[in-house]
Formats: C-alpha cells, sequence, structure tokens
C-alpha cells in the first residue's frame, strides 16, 4: 500500500462506507481542531464518539467521552487519532481487538510499522491525511474555499455526497 | 502534498474549479451574482462564522463564481490553494497583511511594475512597513540587504517593463536560509511560461486582468500559496500562528494545515481590506483562462518576431526581450522560461523621449494604454505614465528611461504587428 499518495476511490469507498467513528484525542475545547472536524462529520451524518481518557464524564457535541477504545459500547467501523505518532501502535492494537475496520490517521500523524500491522490484521489504514479536508475535497466543498481538490470531472455528481 | 497533477496543463486550464453545477447540471460556471447565502439554522450559521465547516457567508469573503476561479489558478501553478481579490495590487496587500506587524520589513527587487513601488515605498509605509529594493541582478543582493526584521521577499518572475528575468532558485535559497518565503508575481510569466513554485517560490501573486484573463476586460488579482511554507516554526508570522482574537483565539496553522494562508486571506484578509473579486470578473477570467496555452503560444511566437525585427532596425537603439540572443537574461530565460520570455518588452527608440512619445502617438493598431497581457497588442511611454511618480533615477533603475518604450506583444497577425511599428518608428525620425 503506497501511504504517500491515495487514489480518490480508496478514500471516497472508506467515507462512504464507514457510519461510526471513534476519534481518539477529541479534544471538548471548540477552537481545536479536533472539535472542528467531528462537528463537520456529525454534520454530514457520521456518528462520532470521542475517546479521550482526560476527559471521561464529559460529553462533546452531544456525545459521552469514553476513555479508551475497549470501553465504546458499540461497534466501530473507523479510528480517528488525533493523537502524536508515537501514540500509533497502542491505539491499532485497540483498534485491531474491537473489529474496527479503518485506521485513519490525521495531517501529521504517521506510523509505517503501525500501518503495516493493521493492514495484516484486514484494516484499512490512512496516514497523514483529514478526513474532513478528504470529505470537502471529495464532495466539493472544499473547492468552496478556494482549494485544489485536484479533481477533474465532466460528471455532475461528487464521489461523496455531502 | 504537492502530488505531482493527474492531469496536463491544458486539461486543468480547461476544467479545473470548473465541475458541472451539482443542482442544475449547468456546464459552463454560473455567475453568482449574489452578497450572501442563507443559513440551513443557527447552529449551520455558527459553525460557518467559526470557520468549522466549509461554506458561503458573504461575497466579500466568497463567493462560488470566484471559488471555480482560485481553484483553476491554485491548480495551473501547482498551490494549495488562492484567494481571489480585486486586483493584482490587492493579491499583494492580502501576501503581506498576513506575514507583516507594524516595524516590520521586507526586500523587494527594485526591477519591478512602478505601480508595486509605489505600494511598496510609499502606501505599506503607513503600515510601519518598511521595503528595501535591491538589484535583482545579483541574487546575492538579497542576502547583503537582509536584516532580522525582514519577513519576506518579493520579486517579479519575469520583471516589468524590462524583459528582466529573475533567478528564482537563487533567491529562494537565500529566503530558506533566512527563513522567509519568497513571493514570487508571475503575472507576466503566467504559471504555462513559469511556474515558480517549482524554483522554491513559496507565495504566487498574480494580476489576473492580464495574460491569465486575457481580453482586458476584467480586473482581478490572486495570492496563491504553495501550502509548504511552517507558519509556526519561527514564531515571527503571529497572524498564522498565534491565537487569532477576531477567531475567538483560534490558531489558523495549527487548525487548517497547509490550507492557512489561504483561509487567512479570505477570512481576515478579504473581510477586513474587503478587496473582493466581482463574479463577473470572476466569470470572464474563467472564460479567458482556458486558452491561456493556446494564447501564450502566439504571444511569445510573436513576441519574438518582433523583438527580432526591433532589433534589426536602424530608429532602435536597444531592445530588451529575453528571448533575444543579445539579452543578458537569455541563459535564464532559457532555465526559467523555456517555452518563451513572455511577450511584454521594452526597446529604446532613438532620439530620447519625444521620439518615444511620437512613437507611441503614431500607432493605428498597437493601443496606446496602461495595461498589458491583451489579445491586442499595446504601447505606452512608461517614463511619460506609467512609471510618472518615480524619480528619474528610480526609472532608470526600473528599466524606465526617457527614451524606452514598452510593448504588450499581442495575439494579431504578426505581419500587421510589426508593420504598425514600422510606420509608427518611421514617423518618429521627424521628432527625434
Amino acid at each position: 500500500m503506497d501511504h504517500e499518495r491515495y487514489d480518490d476511490d480508496y478514500i471516497a469507498g472508506i467515507l462512504r462506507s464507514v457510519k461510526t467513528i471513534a476519534m481518539v484525542g477529541a479534544s471538548p475545547n471548540w477552537n481545536r481542531p479536533s472539535f472542528f472536524v467531528m462537528k463537520y462529520l456529525q454534520g454530514k451524518g457520521f456518528r462520532v464518539i470521542p475517546v479521550n481518557p482526560r476527559a471521561v464524564g464529559e460529553t462533546i457535541l452531544g456525545e459521552p467521552v469514553y476513555p479508551d477504545l475497549g470501553s465504546v459500547p458499540v461497534p466501530v467501523d473507523m479510528v480517528d487519532v488525533f493523537r502524536a505518532s508515537d501514540a500509533v501502535p497502542g491505539i491499532v492494537e485497540e483498534a485491531i481487538a474491537i473489529g474496527a475496520k479503518v485506521v485513519w490517521m490525521q495531517l501529521g500523524v504517521r506510523h509505517d510499522a503501525a500501518a503495516r500491522r493493521a493492514e495484516a490484521a484486514g484494516i484499512k489504514v490512512v496516514m497523514n491525511r483529514c478526513p474532513k479536508i478528504e470529505f470537502g475535497r471529495l464532495s466539493g466543498e472544499l473547492s468552496w474555499g478556494g482549494f485544489d481538490s485536484g479533481i477533474i470531472t465532466s460528471r455532475r455528481g461528487r464521489k461523496v455526497q455531502a | 502534498m504537492s502530488d505531482k497533477p493527474k492531469y496536463g496543463f491544458e486539461t486543468r486550464s480547461v476544467h479545473a474549479g470548473a465541475a458541472p453545477d451539482p443542482t442544475t447540471g449547468a456546464r459552463a460556471v454560473p455567475i453568482y451574482q449574489t452578497t450572501a447565502y442563507v443559513f440551513d439554522d443557527a447552529d449551520h450559521a455558527a459553525s460557518l462564522f467559526n470557520l468549522q465547516t466549509y461554506g458561503y457567508i458573504y461575497s466579500r469573503l466568497t463567493n462560488p463564481t470566484v471559488a471555480a476561479l482560485e481553484e483553476r489558478v491554485a491548480s495551473l501553478e501547482g498551490g494549495r490553494g488562492a484567494t481571489g481579490c480585486a486586483s493584482g495590487h490587492a493579491a499583494q496587500m492580502l501576501a503581506f497583511f498576513a506575514l507583516m506587524e507594524p516595524g516590520d520589513e521586507f526586500l523587494a527587487a527594485r526591477q519591478l511594475y512602478g505601480g508595486s513601488i509605489n505600494q511598496f515605498g510609499r502606501t505599506f509605509a503607513k503600515f510601519g512597513w518598511t521595503v528595501h529594493f535591491v538589484d535583482v541582478d545579483d541574487p546575492e543582493n538579497f542576502r547583503r540587504a537582509m536584516t532580522p526584521k525582514c519577513k519576506a521577499i518579493f520579486v517579479e518572475s519575469l520583471a516589468n517593463p524590462g524583459g528582466v528575468v529573475t533567478d528564482l532558485e537563487a533567491i529562494s535559497a537565500i529566503a530558506r536560509e533566512a527563513g522567509i518565503p519568497l513571493i514570487v508575481d508571475n503575472t507576466l510569466a503566467t504559471p504555462y511560461l513559469c511556474q515558480p513554485f517549482r524554483w522554491g517560490a513559496d507565495i504566487i501573486v498574480h494580476s489576473t486582468t492580464k495574460f491569465l484573463s486575457g481580453h482586458g476586460n476584467s480586473m482581478g488579482g490572486m495570492m496563491v500559496d504553495s501550502g509548504r511554507f511552517d507558519w509556526t516554526k519561527s514564531g515571527r508570522y503571529p497572524s498564522l500562528s498565534e491565537p487569532e482574537p477576531a477567531y475567538h483565539g483560534l490558531r489558523f496553522h495549527e487548525t487548517f494545515g497547509d490550507l492557512a494562508l489561504t483561509v487567512h486571506g479570505h477570512a481576515l484578509g478579504l473581510r477586513d481590506l474587503g478587496a473582493a473579486m466581482a463574479p463577473l470578473n470572476a466569470f470572464l477570467t474563467l472564460t479567458g483562462s482556458e486558452t491561456l496555452a493556446l494564447r501564450m503560444e502566439r504571444h511569445v511566437a510573436n513576441a519574438q518576431k518582433v523583438a527580432a525585427f526591433l532589433e534589426a532596425h536602424p530608429r532602435v537603439s536597444w531592445v530588451s526581450y529575453a528571448g533575444l540572443k543579445s539579452s543578458p537574461y537569455h541563459a535564464l530565460a532559457a532555465k526559467y522560461l523555456p517555452r518563451g520570455a513572455g511577450s511584454v518588452f521594452t526597446f529604446g527608440v532613438k532620439g530620447g523621449y519625444d521620439a518615444g512619445v511620437k512613437v507611441v502617438e503614431s500607432c493605428e493598431l498597437f493601443s496606446h494604454l496602461a495595461n498589458l497581457g491583451d489579445t491586442r497588442s499595446l504601447i505606452i511611454h512608461p517614463a511619460s505614465t506609467t512609471h510618472r511618480q518615480l524619480s528619474n533615477e528610480q526609472r532608470t533603475a526600473a528599466g524606465a528611461g526617457a527614451d524606452v518604450v514598452r510593448l504588450s506583444i499581442g495575439i494579431e497577425s504578426v505581419d500587421d504587428i510589426v508593420a504598425d511599428l514600422d510606420q509608427a518608428l518611421a514617423k518618429s525620425a521627424a521628432a527625434a
């Protein structure tokens, strides 16, 4: 798997298939990047479950916070990692244990060995990308801000539907 | 993440940013002639004002037609994103607004469009920003002039009006060493002829009024961000790295990563400076940009022939066109402008100021006006017009001395262009 660049169809396939996302490192502070991403993904119909041992007992955007992936009481399709790269191996072990189908690491987060471990367990991996930006890019919304989506199409439909 | 583009330049010129409208299927980009956009509810409005979601609020900040053009120019330049604005001067203002604080300094080539020399030297001084102009011909001049307060280097890839080609790779190395971004005005070259991001530029600005639009019918500007500069590392770009009070303490670079400068350009630059691009102008510029490659090919082919004609003309004392072997910039042009040295250049007419004026006034095909990058051939005498506000020394330094005539060669039949200059030069003999 080439983790330098991803096919649009690979990313779109993930975003179309997952419903429930556990966000590891979700922050209750409204002006933190993870909060932006969680709010955006909720608005696109994803259920986002925050995981953060330091915020247990709180709710973020209406969802109670869990201390670890093993404590999340519902099936998780995708784990979104808002942690430093060195925390990834532990998160991947937890993701395998709960049967997650995708591990997605945020911009700046990358751990190749942990990615290989996840892929060996049948998990799809995305590294150093943001699901908000990728959803926006493939739905056309990122272009509203003047960004190059890299997408050329003569079709009316988009790869993911906003 | 500046991946190599999947599609070629000409394909992107036609299609980038311009997928069919998802709602109506409209194939051309619609002109969204609206000032504002309805919110779904109060929470949606809050998300938009907090910059938490993508969407439109008010056309001073963003507009769908302008956004299509922004994406197109970003794609053509190989940038991450772009901020469209009212003019090239507005684009320069947006770039420096994000980088500079009162008391800061920057370096700029002294070989610049006269309007930029005025903007940097006089108007920017009112914001407490100090420019140091240096001779671009020796890149080491930038190293010598560097001060601890310098926040950027600004150059034109192909300088107006003098046919000067800038050594972008050497200057970007000096900028990188100093930990500051290189801003390149790529207006005269266009991304078809020159790709400054490949040579280490961090920000590109355009007057889209010129070749990108190409038909002399719409004002516009563009600030394009490569997305590669680390705004947080040095702590010297607080507008991008520190909590922004206008957005409740949000840090632009931390929150938006490589999108930060473009978000800043819209959410602060356009919001507070107000120089938005009109949707109709964006539409006309989108249409013009579709033929950029075709037009530039003809522009440079015609310019090459006209320059060669002038060089052999007895009434002409010199021609400054980097496409000529006689030009000191010929080698730099081969490196940075391999498809041609643009179509704007200057020549000296024998007889000085009066002869220069006479040539300009005698043309019947060339239009005497203060623009360039039009399908039409244009002519101007900089000393009596665009560079009039400068001192004699500044005019000479900028390549706009008394005998200088500037041409912007159009895409008419080249024989007609040559014939018009020939008869005008003949008439100038009487004035000499």
